[in-house]
């Protein structure tokens, strides 16, 4: 039986993207004591008549500080609201075991660059939420000054993103808010981002902002969309995840693919801010990421349209070395080097047969 | 008369000030450019007793900071708790998007340099000085 955590898998809040925090290291602020901790996020990314729905969940581990995220989004939002109550909890009840009772209980010299420009700020509950529109630059010294702390890949994650799109959602979380607001540990706060787009794609890349190359990181990723999608990377099959060798990372997995009951669809848009899901022919995907940091250089492109051609723009891949294979299987270095291992295994092996078969000369 | 004299005194003039030139010791100037976390420079030879004017642009928009010293000034900057550093030979912050200048004399050993806001060394932010 899975464990809950893997129900709260995306985690935005890996972003490392810490707030200003009580104690000075040499030359940075760091949060030395850990008594803030994002811990982790739930993500789902619908995608029905040209507009997302980005539902993410913030938690936190308690602490008196502050802390935050940068989320890169696709397109400019209309709305940020809190999102609905079960949403996240219930696409996981339907994707992986529960224990019985669990849904219930869940709850200077250079050129100035341009300013970011801030085009939406709201506040849900504990959160003090800033969509900012902006290239990396401007929007990594935004966060700067507002005190969030970037690690040293950010300069380079946040370009990756602002070539594509230059709106971000910066997210500060306000401990002591929270506290007085009766949020206790393990808590979370639903965030419902409405974005048009034409384009949809889920952020993975930003997942392993801050992490060490060889950290390990897991997430879960749920889509709704009208019809099977086609992604980009295409995600490995399950079976073939498990028969990799021990210690390689595939990357992306497809856990489950399949017409969503009406009973989740009921559920859901039961659920706060979600009564514009369909009713009935609405696909659900279930992606799992298994990546090492170092490896996760992309996100998740989606064609919902049911052409199956995600683009690899979308995905921040380069298009030329995607070129002629939409939605194909994609891995990283390492795994094609395992595959090619097992085959180089397989074919060693069916040769000592054939050499253990022959009479000795 | 008066011509040669000036003439004369001109001559004089810039003869002392080019025995002035040649008597003061050469500075070198490097540049360097922070970019994505990285030093434009990961080796820099130097000679014993040169002094060189460290120019360091940062193009990113996290501050930074370049520190020359040996292993121990390394590791003593890498545990420290100074969160910005005063303008000391070889030891200064570079804000985003900002140029800072430092001037550092070699002596006869080989050093190392740096960046050791958190994790930033870890990631690559470092370099080695050959004093041959």
């Amino acid at each position: 039986m899975r464990p809950l955590r893997l129900a709260f898998a995306i985690f935005v809040g890996l972003l490392a993207l810490l707030f200003a925090a009580p104690a000075w290291a040499c030359g940075g602020l760091v949060n030395s004591n850990g008594s803030v901790t994002l811990v982790r996020t739930t993500t789902m990314a619908a995608y029905h008549q040209g507009i997302e729905h980005y539902v993410t969940s913030f938690e936190f581990a308690g602490g008196k500080g502050e802390f935050g995220s940068i989320i890169p989004l696709p397109g400019v939002p209309t709305k940020v609201i809190r999102g609905g109550d079960w949403t996240l909890q219930r696409l996981v009840q339907e994707t992986q075991p529960q224990p019985e009772g669990l849904f219930l209980a869940a709850g200077g010299a250079l050129p100035a660059a341009a300013d970011a420009r801030v085009i939406l700020k709201t506040e849900i509950d504990a959160l003090d939420i800033v969509v900012l529109e902006g290239g990396g630059t401007a929007v990594g010294r935004w966060a700067s000054e507002h005190g969030f702390f970037l690690p040293p890949d950010a300069p380079e994650v946040l370009d990756f993103y602002a070539d594509r799109s230059p709106i971000f959602m910066a997210v500060r979380f306000d401990a002591t808010r929270a506290s007085e607001q009766g949020l206790s540990d393990g808590d979370g706060t639903p965030v419902h981002v409405v974005i048009p787009t034409t384009n949809p794609w889920v952020p993975l890349r930003i997942l392993g902002l801050g992490a060490a190359a060889d950290a390990p990181v897991e997430a879960d990723v749920y889509l709704l969309t009208d019809v099977r999608p086609a992604t980009l990377p295409a995600p490995l099959s399950p079976g073939v995840a498990s028969a990799l060798p021990q210690g390689v990372r595939p990357g992306l997995v497809l856990q489950a693919s399949q017409q969503a009951s009406s009973s989740l669809l009921a559920d859901l848009r039961s659920d706060k801010g979600m009564s514009w899901l369909p009713t009935s022919n609405v696909w659900l995907s279930y992606l799992r990421v298994d990546a090492r940091a170092g490896d996760l250089d992309y996100d998740l492109a989606i064609d919902a349209s049911g052409a199956g051609r995600p683009a690899p723009v979308a995905a921040g891949l380069d298009p030329e070395t995607t070129a002629g294979s939409p939605g194909t299987p994609w891995f990283g270095a390492a795994l094609w080097a395992s595959l090619a291992l097992l085959l180089l295994l397989g074919v060693a092996g069916a040769l000592e047969r054939r050499r253990a078969g022959r009479p000795a000369v | 008369m008066v011509r040669r004299l000036v003439a004369l005194s001109l001559v004089a003039l810039a003869a002392a000030a080019c025995s002035r030139a040649a008597a003061a010791p050469a500075v070198r100037t490097v540049q360097i450019r922070i970019h994505y976390s990285a030093f434009s420079l990961g080796h820099l030879d130097a000679s014993p007793g040169e002094t060189v004017r460290f120019v360091v642009t940062n193009a990113d928009p996290i501050d930074h900071e370049f520190i020359v010293g040996d292993e121990a000034v390394q590791v003593a900057h890498e545990l420290g708790t100074e969160a910005y550093h005063p303008p000391r030979p070889g030891e200064i912050t570079i804000r985003a998007g900002e140029t800072v200048a430092t001037t550092y004399t070699f002596g006869t050993r080989d050093l190392l340099f740096g960046c050791h806001l958190p994790g930033h060394y870890a990631y690559g932010m470092r370099g080695t000085i050959s004093v041959t």
